[in-house]
């Protein structure tokens, strides 16, 4: 059942494992902060995954030197295209979920989800 | 100096009427109580809906959905975590150049990339060349969520706000909620002047600012571009802020610069990129010069859309830290 | 000298997984944060020993800059909001 290619990916194996962390950071933890975390965790490990995708082994960055234009030169440029827009939606996730954070504890006064659901629940919502 | 017209789009460019006023928030807010008997009289309120709703019949279905709920995520996220080690374990192996991933596309990239785009950097050329449209929705989500930020952090001045006799209870602010107060209260435990951090910040932040200058003008030549210049300028304002406090900043950056700023760069990537297909799909030259790779004037329209970008992300940066610190610009 | 680097990778991928994990059993949250923004430097370093600089620079001034500046202001907003004495509610 466990294919052959387990060692040899170590790279991709640490990246789900890291998902894998995050995610249960997601649904564990009662505080807020820490669940962001957890989703920012998760962002960075599915970067790495692609980013693992896009190396060849004993091959340089994708920048041209001295004019030498062969595919057997460099590494695989599309996934590194991917990554880049993908680090800087990130960052703006992150910056929107925390000022929900802040107007959150400004009405209710705590970080922990199991209270707000309580009062929540208090107010008829 | 010609009069401005008075008609709704008039007043709403120019501030004077806000057209989301009473239809963004679902209700009105709970206007923030005072501080001096309310957080004994929470810790009596938790208590009470501790009793309330965690009842004593309802106390050990509570807690066996609790350790339920607890068991079943952890049984989940270890099932995740191993179907995803199987599905590794099948893939193709790592760092091997015939992976069905390194097809003819990253093949044409790197091939042609240098005659068509000019750009030495073939990353840069393809994410700004190539797939500049990918690039231009991802500027667009920065600004988005600029505004997302701006409408949920945001505190009115106090004399604007107080001035118009039928705003509703919740814009008007309450005392504690003026941007001096907030502002107070943010710096109120922080050494202000600390000789140290403005001495050294005096030192740093041109080198920054600069480095961050290089770093956009030269993605096309060497790794960096946009995105990682316009981070680089945006923590060099964010550490004169920090040292210099908010009136010195204010000189030089204040809402009006960034509203300006993300307008013309916004709009110069869409008007050039627009230009850019159009002679695209029809067949038509593009007069921009290629230049020779390697100059720094070369490769097109690449120099001025990596400076739109590094502008956007420099002041979304920017914008995130002043908008939680202070509540405006 | 290729077994080397193979071997650095492995050990600063399994920092990696042990920084996570310590975000997750950590009491405080600010010690989470910091060793939340030593992950982000770590991953940096990672993408620069898989050959791709860009998303290296990057990462180095998003996420171990202003990702984690911003996490700092929220603790701090968070804390201001109490006030110092109430101690026992700061922390989750």
């Amino acid at each position: 059942m466990v294919g052959p290619n387990l060692f040899i990916n170590y790279g991709e194996a640490v990246a789900v494992i890291l998902f894998g962390i995050g995610f249960s950071n997601l649904l564990l933890q009662k505080n807020l902060i820490k669940k962001i975390i957890g989703l920012n965790i998760m962002d960075t490990a599915i970067y790495l995954f692609l980013a693992e995708k896009g190396y060849i082994a004993g091959r340089v960055a994708p920048i041209v030197v001295d004019g030498v234009q062969e595919v057997e030169a460099y590494i695989n440029p599309v996934p590194s295209g991917l990554v880049l827009t993908g680090i800087v939606v990130s960052v703006s996730v992150t910056a929107i979920m925390l000022s929900l954070t802040i107007r959150l504890y400004r009405r209710y006064h705590t970080l922990d989800l199991d209270e707000i659901s309580m009062r929540l629940k208090k107010e008829g919502l | 100096m010609k009069e401005k017209k008075n008609n709704a789009f008039t007043r709403w460019f120019y501030g004077e009427e806000d057209t989301l006023l009473d239809k963004v928030e679902m209700k009105p807010q709970k206007e923030y109580a005072p501080r001096e008997g309310e957080i004994r009289e929470l810790m009596k309120e938790r208590e009470m809906l501790r009793e309330q709703i965690y009842d004593v019949e309802d106390n050990h279905k509570l807690r066996l959905f609790h350790k339920m709920y607890q068991i079943a995520a952890v049984i989940f996220c270890l099932t995740l975590i191993s179907i995803m080690l199987v599905t590794v374990s099948w893939l193709p192996p790592n760092g091997d150049p015939d992976n069905p991933v390194n097809n003819e596309v990253s093949a044409r990239y790197i091939e042609s990339g240098l005659q068509e785009t000019g750009a030495v950097n073939i990353v840069t050329g393809m994410i700004l060349d190539y797939r500049a449209f990918d690039t231009f929705g991802e500027s667009n989500v920065l600004f988005i969520a600029t505004v997302t930020v701006l409408i949920l952090l945001r505190l009115d001045k106090e004399k604007k706000a107080l001035a118009k006799p039928g705003v509703p209870v919740y814009q008007k602010p309450v005392d504690e909620l003026t941007i001096a107060k907030a502002q107070a209260d943010d710096r109120v435990y922080e050494p202000k002047n600390d000789v140290i951090l403005q001495k050294v910040a005096g030192f740093l932040v041109p080198i920054i600012i600069i480095f961050g200058i290089y770093v956009i003008l030269n993605g096309h030549l060497s790794p960096g571009g946009g995105f990682s210049g316009g981070a680089i300028i945006g923590a060099g304002l964010i550490l004169y802020l920090n040292a210099f406090g908010f009136e010195k900043t204010e000189r030089f950056f204040t809402e009006k610069t960034y509203k300006w700023t993300c307008f013309f760069a916004l709009t110069f990537y869409c008007l050039a990129k627009s230009y850019s297909f159009f002679t695209g799909a029809n067949h038509l030259e593009s007069g921009i010069p290629l230049g020779t790779p390697g100059a720094i004037l070369s490769s097109g329209l690449i120099l001025p859309l990596n400076i739109c970008v590094g502008l956007v992300v420099a002041c979304t940066m920017y914008a995130f830290y002043v908008l939680f610190r202070k509540g405006g610009f | 000298m290729r077994g080397i680097m193979q071997i650095f990778t492995c050990i600063l991928m399994g920092f990696l997984v042990i920084c996570a994990i310590s975000v997750t059993f950590s009491k405080k949250l600010l010690n989470s944060i910091l060793i939340f923004m030593s992950y982000s430097l770590v991953m940096s370093i990672i993408w620069m020993l898989l050959e791709s600089p860009d998303l290296a620079i990057t990462e180095a001034a998003v996420g171990a800059g202003v990702t984690s500046v911003l996490f700092f202001v929220t603790l701090k907003k968070i804390h201001a909001m109490v006030g110092e004495d109430n101690d026992e509610r700061k922390e989750e």
